[in-house]
């Protein structure tokens, strides 16, 4: 799961500013496979959450529109370096990605 | 009086054997004038950046992305590409003098034993042969990614490409001949763009200036889409209608010997992000 999830937090004046690249094929759906014309079964995430220090900052419901290998970006005031980020991801088939950082 | 005959003769040969090298770099001082001269405010460093260099807020964008590219995922495919060894043991470091580093800026290089221009891409497959394991297909995402890894190993390396010798020459030749040639339905040469209207909005996209363009490929384009120096002359081809040729071609490979030679002294870097 670590490879799945990549991470960045700096701190830009008061703020942390957390960069996360996760890797995931987000299928809508939507489409139909060219070779066997069934429809690809949904498969992404639709439920994100991020912590500092364990408190809960950010909290997403996503839907089909967020295309595949997602890159999310956020700030939160008042984090300081070494501080811990870490993000909980879940997908619609529950399949869960974790991942953490320490504010440099 | 034979030593006055020699050393004419000696004189002679040196002239004329100056003036045969000295094409490429008249070539490429005269483009450089070119591009001064329409771009003054850019500096020679800045135009390995193509059209970023031309628009500070994009630039500025574009340095943010790269702080944490999209791409960062794939590359790190590219890098167990690289990493993983063969059936054999060995690995592709093996094959490259410095274990591979410092050594993209040399490629592409003339093969004077075989005649023909030899691409870092060549390289790559020449050492899986070498190894025993199947090549990879030119200009291919596979090898995209692994070349994108291979070549970030010279990032900061100022390429270096040579030309020596009449059979290198005529190859560098070659390639400039192909560049300055009208193509396709729409009768486009690439310097119809990229020497004639660098800095022209073409649709919605600034047309980058020659110098600089081959020392960051490959690169991910929409960030996610790796696309080689050779895959993008395909593209550049569909652009004008004209049937792309096959990755590997002899005309591509000259091309690239031409295109790279004329980024000469300019530092490398790969993988890069564009739109």
């Amino acid at each position: 799961m670590a490879e799945e999830m990549k991470m960045r937090a700096t701190m830009q004046g008061d703020a942390v500013d957390v960069k996360v690249l996760i890797q995931h094929i987000m299928e809508t759906g939507l489409r139909k496979d060219p070779k066997t014309g069934k429809m690809i079964p949904a498969h992404f995430i639709n439920q994100v959450s991020a912590t500092l220090n364990g408190k809960m900052v950010l909290d997403m419901q996503w839907g089909v529109g967020i295309s595949r290998n997602p890159f999310v970006g956020f700030r939160v005031k008042g984090a300081k370096v070494g501080d811990k980020v870490a993000v909980h991801a879940v997908d619609n088939l529950g399949t869960v990605f974790d991942g953490e950082v320490v504010v440099a | 009086m034979k030593i006055k005959y020699v050393s004419l003769l000696a004189a002679f040969l040196f002239a004329v054997s100056a003036l045969a090298v000295a094409g490429p770099e008249q070539d490429r001082d005269a483009l450089i004038a070119h591009y001064k001269k329409t771009f003054p405010n850019i500096k020679f460093g800045d135009y390995i950046y193509g059209a970023l260099s031309m628009n500070p807020d994009a630039k500025g964008q574009y340095d943010d992305i790269m702080a944490f590219p999209p791409y960062a995922i794939d590359l790190d495919k590219g890098q167990k590409a690289w990493e993983t060894p063969f059936a054999n043991g060995k690995t592709f470091a093996s094959c490259f003098p410095n274990g591979g580093r410092n050594v993209a800026g040399n490629y592409p290089y003339f093969d004077k034993a075989e005649k023909r221009v030899v691409t870092f891409e060549n390289a790559i497959n020449a050492c899986l042969k070498k190894n025993g394991e199947k090549e990879l297909k030119y200009a291919d995402s596979e090898m995209g990614l692994l070349t994108a890894y291979a070549r970030s190993l010279s990032d900061g390396m100022k390429v270096d490409i040579k030309i020596e010798g009449k059979d290198a020459l005529a190859a560098y030749e070659k390639g400039k001949t192909y560049y300055y040639t009208r193509r396709g339905l729409l009768n486009f040469s690439c310097a119809s763009c990229h020497i004639q209207n660098a800095g022209k909005f073409l649709r919605s996209e600034q047309l980058s200036m020659m110098i600089g363009q081959a020392t960051h490929w490959p690169e991910f384009r929409a960030g996610t889409d790796i696309v080689t120096l050779q895959k993008r002359f395909m593209q550049c081809n569909n652009n004008t209608r004209e049937k792309p040729q096959e990755g590997n071609s002899e005309e591509y490979n000259d091309l690239e010997y031409f295109l790279t030679y004329m980024s000469n002294g300019l530092p490398m870097q790969t993988p890069v992000f564009r739109k």
